[in-house]
């Protein structure tokens, strides 16, 4: 029995290890689609260049800068093609707004447009930037965080972007890495929050101590505050944090903002490294209250970096998926998937209408749906990749690739089991001195077969790079109907994966805009009926890690050549069906007036 | 983590004026520290990933354990040891799987009945699952490697508690000796490869270590009986941790005692054989003596 037990856990070692790899093979087209990088023959040559920080973290400092790739897609001109920016870290370096001339081609203009130069020491360095229209003016305005004082720029007509973020209040300094518009009390004005990741006092170029770090591998409570910046309607914004119930220190990663509790408001999922995740619950837009522990999303402390939420299993229902670490033989959190599992008792829903199910707890089937080994992930993004009519996963990853024959990690993993007051001061920490920790990594394509799987086939559709991966983004970069996939990669290039689908495979897309809501539509909900089956998405702000995808909202269908009917809940609370909307189109609908 | 650890120490081995310290059955302490640490932590951090992990990896343990001792000697065994064993293995083994819980539990007691030689088992039997399943399953499998909390107070309470334990079991100079050799070396350590002092010592501000410390290592079964004998055996399993952290192995002080247990055992019973073959000669000679007076 001892070595009949033995033998099974080694072939159940292998079972885990080949699942969290590719299908492997040729090529063949069966999954429907294949992925191509292309950034370089569009246009786009941009590679990311990390930060220098006080030397005093000279040899840490490959993770202590290990952020700051980041992208963020919208239609800053509104001429219909799907344009983005990223971001850059290096003290000097520039970001690059690419603008989509349509032709097949970008063409960087942020420099004419004046969001290029705004990575300097004294300001602090980009890690993220997240698109939305605070002035409802119907241009997209940017907002930038950085390790240091965030900016926002007001889009000017698509012709240039004014810098407003003192006029408008936003906070004098906050190391944050990452961002989201929310219209949380619903007054059709979208409304920020921001997240702070090492504490506000810390200024990483000139440190007062070295007792900066997180105090535990995974119950830290000493990171950066958050800020909840209410819109109030007049260009500026007020500090509404503190009388919203929002106290939280942890070392916030990622950000979604989704009705994930059923109550049409927006409640914040916040994906924390070094800790337990946090579920803030939107109470009518008065307050906020972390309901993660009973809800089950915030038990088992993890290092989470990314927040997605998709309708996995086409039943109406946000699972949300949070990244992790899984290094094998070291460290092996795995991936969540929380899926909720218990619904309002009024059933998934009533009369037509579109009321989210109510969760009462949430169960996490990362590793029975299969996505829960994706190495040191960082950014995710739910889209459906071959317009099979579910919601894949596109997962990037690889935390530090130096000495490719050397590992960190026993090193790392030795001080991450330190007290508090050894991990917590850097000056403890060992020296890098050039290895890896957790590098070339292969990325994960997993698609859903619909039926409670995903299928990792990466390396066979064509996703073969091994960057540090950080931000993923969803478009369809050429208007052809699928989604295009953007990766950002720290230190490493922009890469752009052109998506190819097969024929026969149609789609329908959502353009929203909002009237008496946000004008972004930003929380409106999507659910499209055809063929038997019906599918949610919600139009969102910031999504997955330091990233966010095209407005746009984007159905595959299978093979369905008609649509029965899509239901729209607008932020606002007004319904809106549309009967039968023609497929392998873009509709562009607006709020309807009256309730 | 230490299966049969202290746990099986007779109420004949205790002092008497230990005995009257307190009337509890000895046996039963370790079980009730290692549940208190579980539930204490769990409470306070949430360390577990479920508790139907856990739950999972201490039934099977003590399901093994009663099925294994009916069929090998025909009687009930006393589930304590089990107990230890399921509930080490439910904290220590991290996986977002579940057969790992069951199978390192398994694992560890089918080595108490596997494993022996001249009736008695070689590794600690926790030591062994552990071993053997992170060994086996790295893509799967992880042990226990970070702090519960960020505060001193209740590290403090289980490091008194585990001491106040181990020393009425009779056990406290193993363990002792284990963290006095362990920072020893951890001073030798960064001497050598240049990482901060504070880093060395960093793992046994850890819970594991604080397992292996009260539960693994000063299993009765596993260790050698003279008093020095167990503090040289000990000294000796952190001299070849040591060994091993300078190779950068992760799980250094469960495979280094896997390695050195055994052959202190070996070693033991070695001794005892030829004790036993040596006062068979005298006990002979005197008989012949006799017969010659």
């Amino acid at each position: 029995m001892l070595i009949a037990s033995l033998v099974v856990v080694r072939v159940l070692n292998q079972q885990a290890a080949a699942a969290a790899s590719d299908r492997g093979g040729a090529p063949d087209g069966r999954f429907g689609f294949s992925l191509t990088e292309s950034a370089r023959r569009l246009g786009v040559e941009f590679a990311h260049q990390g930060p220098t920080f006080d030397s005093r973290l000279a040899h840490i400092m490959p993770q202590v800068a290990s952020m700051g790739a980041a992208v963020a897609v919208a239609d800053f001109d509104r001429d219909g093609w799907q344009d983005f920016y990223v971001t850059n870290s290096a003290e000097g370096s520039l970001n690059r707004l690419y603008r989509n001339t349509g032709q097949g081609r970008f063409v960087d203009v942020a420099p004419a447009l004046g969001i290029a130069d705004v990575n300097q020491r004294g300001s602090g360095v980009s890690m993220g930037a997240v698109w939305g229209d605070y002035d409802n003016d119907g241009w997209e305005d940017l907002l930038l965080y950085r390790y240091g004082r965030p900016e926002l720029f007001r889009n000017d007509q698509g012709r240039a972007f004014v810098a407003v973020g003192e006029r408008a209040g936003l906070p004098r300094w906050v190391n944050a890495n990452s961002a989201t518009w929310f219209d949380y009390d619903r007054d059709g004005r979208l409304d920020l929050f921001m997240a702070g990741y090492w504490p506000d006092e810390v200024d990483l170029w000139k440190l007062e101590t070295t007792k900066i770090m997180p105090e535990s591998f995974e119950y830290a409570n000493n990171g950066g505050r958050k800020y909840v910046l209410h819109n109030r309607g007049d260009g500026t914004f007020e500090d509404t944090t503190a009388a919203l119930g929002i106290t939280s220190h942890r070392w916030t990663l990622a950000v979604i903002a989704a009705d994930l509790l059923g109550t049409g408001y927006p409640d914040l999922f916040l994906a924390n490294d070094y800790g337990v995740s946090e579920l803030f619950a939107n109470q009518g837009g008065k307050r906020f209250v972390d309901v993660a522990p009973q809800s089950g999303v915030g038990r088992a402390p993890k290092s989470g970096m990314n927040a997605a939420v998709g309708d996995v299993f086409n039943d109406g229902r946000f699972a949300i998926y949070k990244t992790n670490i899984s290094e094998p033989g070291v460290l092996v959190q795995g991936n969540d998937l929380w899926v909720p599992t218990t619904t309002n008792a009024s059933g998934r829903r009533k009369g037509g209408s579109l009321d989210p199910p109510i969760p009462s707890e949430y169960q996490n089937l990362a590793t029975s749906m299969g996505v829960d080994l994706g190495g040191w992930s960082w950014g995710a993004q739910f889209g459906d990749l071959n317009n099979d009519g579910t919601q894949d996963i596109y997962l990037t990853n690889g935390y530090v690739s130096a000495g490719e024959r050397s590992s960190y990690w026993y090193d790392f993993a030795v001080i991450a089991v330190g007290h508090s007051q050894i991990i917590g001061d850097a000056a403890n920490w060992p020296a890098m001195k050039g290895r890896s920790l957790s590098g070339y990594q292969r990325k994960r394509v997993w698609l859903n077969d619909g039926f409670g799987r995903f299928n990792e086939v990466a390396q066979v559709v064509g996703v073969h790079d091994t960057f540090d991966g950080r931000a993923v983004a969803l478009a369809d970069v050429g208007n052809r109907g699928v989604l295009d996939v953007i990766v950002a990669n720290q230190r490493g290039p922009l890469l752009i994966y052109q998506n190819q689908i097969e024929a026969g495979r149609h789609w329908v897309q959502f353009d929203l805009e909002g009237t008496t809501s946000n004008r972004s539509a930003i929380g409106a909900r999507v659910e499209l009926q055809w063929g038997g089956r019906a599918q949610v998405q919600q139009v969102a702000a910031a999504s997955g890690f330091s990233a966010q995808n095209q407005h746009v909202l984007h159905f595959g269908l299978g093979s369905a050549a008609t649509v029965d009917r899509v239901i729209i809940r607008w932020p606002s609370g007004k319904m809106q069906t549309i009967e039968a909307p023609a497929v392998n189109t873009r509709h562009r609908v607006k709020e309807p007036d009256g309730r | 983590m230490a299966a049969d650890a202290p746990t099986l120490a007779s109420p004949d081995q205790v002092a008497p004026s230990r005995r009257r310290w307190a009337t509890l059955d000895t046996r039963y302490l370790p079980p009730l520290l290692i549940t208190s640490i579980l539930l204490g932590a769990q409470l306070s951090f949430g360390i577990l990933e479920g508790w139907e992990r856990t739950g999972l990896a201490i039934v099977t343990a003590i399901g093994a354990e009663l099925i294994m001792g009916r069929i090998t000697y025909g009687a009930w065994p006393h589930p304590a040891s089990a107990y230890i064993s399921g509930i080490s293995a439910g904290i220590l083994v991290r996986s977002p799987f579940l057969w790992p819980y069951f199978l390192t539990s398994l694992i560890s007691i089918a080595s108490k009945y596997v494993l022996r030689l001249k009736g008695r088992h070689l590794w600690n039997p926790t030591n062994f699952g552990v071993s053997a399943v992170v060994f086996l399953a790295p893509a799967a499998v992880t042990v226990l490697s970070i702090q519960w909390g960020n505060v001193v107070a209740p590290m403090a309470i289980i490091w008194l508690l585990g001491s106040v334990i181990v020393w009425r079991v009779g056990r406290a100079h193993i363990s002792a000796t284990y963290v006095a050799s362990f920072l020893l070396f951890s001073f030798v350590r960064s001497a050598i490869t240049g990482t901060p002092w504070l880093a060395a010592v960093a793992p046994i501000t850890g819970p594991m270590y604080q397992l292996y410390i009260f539960f693994m290592v000063t299993d009765p079964k596993t260790t050698v009986r003279s008093r020095v004998g167990q503090c040289v055996v000990v000294f000796i399993v952190a001299f070849v941790e040591m060994l091993l952290r300078l190779r950068e192995v992760l799980y250094a002080p469960f495979y280094a005692l896997f390695i050195v247990g055994p052959i202190a055992m070996l070693v033991q019973m070695w001794l005892d054989s030829r004790a036993l073959q040596e006062s068979g000669v005298r006990n002979q000679e005197s008989g012949l003596g006799k017969t010659s007076a």
